[in-house]
């Protein structure tokens, strides 16, 4: 019945086993494994030249650390980033929901010092800055799936907006009252002797993010409409319904992480993430998340997150002035995306 | 003969002045292929959208399995049974064969996914419509042919149990070997007892495959005969006059309009 050129396997008969691609042709296929090597090359690099330094708990302690509100951040952007979409207003809301709680946290105390507040008022105060980062997704959800805006002009609208209430809302200058058991317990606290919570907090998310996009309807969903949202629709997927739940769940993820930088930093640290949201990005690209949509992964997107910032830990280690630190990412970064365009090319080609 | 299946009657349609649908009536067969011809704007499409809710009659009657039932939304339309193939196919590159074969009916409970159970449904279909031509059900979609494509689309027409299942053009852009494999593939659809509508602009296929040919002129039913009882140049004069000899529509002013 065929006189087609490419080889055929009688799928009918068990005799080949093709279901499952061997694994290297599966490891080697991937963006991920490449970049997990040049992450693993980076370590390896660095503590052969400062074994006494890199290698010590302190330097991964404070490497995980400071990873921890960027990866929660990019679980986020990787379901967003798959449905072929943006989200620049990360980092923004992420100050307005930290602004939101440590407000609230203050009304709630005596003469607005937040310091002694129990727990009560902490629940409070993670409550509304989930609800006040979801609020924001909520609004980017509605323009982008119902009003039909690119996603890249109106999550730079609410980068801007969220800032600019969160300056409003302080009158620009930090909350500086932070309720100290919560900055004593997530914020520096550790687990089981050496691991941060803000760590085990991350790891969590991640993990849930991991199995919710790899194993669930919702997942498939997500691939499906960033791979072609007509064929979705037409499969009866609410697309609609599908995008604004994927960014508000992006805002209430920046809202816990503004909460969580908020229990790390114990101030609001108005101007310490406007370049958040390019980080992020950079970070789920870099992992092999696709910016044409329809690829990616969480574990990639972990990966992406951990090079900039062990080559920022390396350099300052090193006395490498940090400064070239955004050099290499983004070299990497472009690098990366070239070779993610160079396959498609080819994929599409065959 | 086998019974008529899906039966549309003195069906119109009208986009504000423009009035598509004129009375058609149409029979789709469980066991045959009814190939459904007509000239650019002769309304194919817009009976195909029709028959899958997708465009509301403005009269007429449908009957589905000799009952009648209004059909006012494509999903309304699965539900009966009714799967559309368009011509753009509409799948997923980036996913592979089982995933677009399920997409949107997912099997697995609690929103998770039972991939082994949904791998084993989708290679049974497969199987049963002897499709050989994939290597692995784990290709994704962006690596296959055109024709393997069409393969995938239509098998996932017909893994839902489906009783009639509409192909529009399927053919049209295919090379001659995978020409043969699709209308391999229309045949065997026909021989497990769907009724399936084949349209298309290609005589050749439509005699190879088609027992029946309706053709449409200007949003009417021209004709609706068994393929055995016309010849080739018979369709062209249907298709592009309306009529020819005996058949077809009367002379314009013998007419009832």
């Amino acid at each position: 019945m065929t006189t087609r050129s490419e080889s055929t396997v009688d799928i009918a008969n068990g005799d080949v086993e093709p279901t499952r691609r061997s694994l290297w042709q599966r490891v080697s296929g991937s963006n991920t494994v490449w970049i997990a090597l040049v992450l693993v090359a980076l370590i390896v690099v660095f503590s052969i030249a400062r074994p006494d330094a890199f290698l010590t708990l302190f330097t991964a302690q404070t490497l995980l650390i400071e990873a921890a509100v960027l990866l929660v951040l990019g679980v986020g952007m990787t379901f967003v980033i798959i449905t072929s979409g943006i989200d620049l207003s990360v980092g923004s809301v992420l100050i307005f929901a930290g602004v939101m709680a440590a407000k609230t946290m203050e009304g709630l105390s005596p003469r607005s010092d937040s310091t002694g507040a129990g727990w009560g008022v902490i629940l409070v105060g993670l409550l509304v800055a989930l609800v006040s980062g979801g609020a924001w997704g909520l609004v980017n959800g509605l323009l982008i799936a119902r009003a039909k805006i690119p996603p890249l002009i109106v999550t730079l609208g609410s980068f801007g907006a969220a800032l600019g209430a969160a300056q409003l809302i302080t009158d620009g200058s930090d909350v500086r009252t932070v309720p100290k058991a919560l900055a004593r317990t997530l914020g520096s606290g550790t687990s089981l002797g050496v691991v941060p919570n803000l760590v085990i907090l991350a790891v969590l998310i991640t993990v849930v993010g991991d199995l919710v996009l790899r194993t669930t309807r919702f997942g498939r969903y997500t691939y499906a409409i960033g791979s072609n949202e007509e064929a979705a629709r037409r499969a009866g997927i609410a697309v609609t319904r599908h995008l604004v739940t994927v960014y508000l769940m992006v805002g209430v993820l920046a809202g816990l992480a503004g909460f969580m930088s908020l229990a790390y930093f114990r101030t609001t640290t108005i101007s310490g993430h406007s370049t958040d949201n390019l980080n992020v990005i950079a970070a789920v690209v870099l992992g092999g998340t696709s910016l044409f949509g329809g690829m990616g992964s969480i574990i990639g997107t972990v990966i992406g997150i951990f090079i900039p910032a062990v080559l920022t830990k390396g350099f300052v280690i090193l006395h490498v002035q940090a400064f070239w630190q955004p050099i290499a990412v983004s070299a990497v970064l472009v690098a990366a995306v070239w070779f993610d365009q160079v396959r498609r090319r080819a994929r599409d080609q065959s | 003969m086998s019974e008529p299946i899906l039966e549309l009657r003195g069906i119109n349609k009208s986009f504000g002045p423009v009035h598509v649908l004129h009375d058609v009536d149409f029979t789709v067969r469980a066991g045959e292929v009814t190939a459904l011809v007509g000239d650019n704007g002769a309304g194919k499409s817009t009976l195909v959208k029709c028959i899958a809710g997708i465009y509301p009659t403005d009269s007429g009657e449908v009957l589905f399995n000799g009952e009648q039932t209004h059909i006012h939304g494509p999903k309304e339309a699965s539900n009966l049974g009714i799967e559309v193939v368009y011509q753009d196919l509409a799948l997923c590159d980036n996913l592979d064969i089982v995933q677009n074969m399920f997409l949107g009916r997912e099997r697995g409970r609690a929103g998770l996914l039972d991939e082994s159970d949904m791998e084993q449904a989708a290679r049974k279909t497969l199987t049963s419509l002897s499709v050989r031509t994939v290597k692995s059900v784990r290709t994704p979609v962006a690596s296959l042919s055109g024709g393997q494509r069409q393969t995938v689309a239509i098998a996932k027409a017909v893994l839902w149990d489906s009783k009639v299942v509409l192909l529009d053009e399927p053919t049209a852009a295919l090379g001659v070997a995978q020409t043969r494999q699709v209308l391999d593939l229309v045949r065997r659809l026909a021989e497990q007892g769907l009724g399936v509508v084949l349209i298309s602009h290609n005589m050749n296929d439509v005699f190879e495959v088609a027992d029946r040919i309706a053709t449409l002129y200007l949003g009417r039913m021209a004709a609706e005969l068994p393929t055995k009882d016309v010849t080739h140049s018979q369709v062209v004069e249907l298709i592009t006059a309306g009529r020819s000899g005996d058949l077809g529509i009367a002379r314009p002013e013998n007419a009832v309009v």
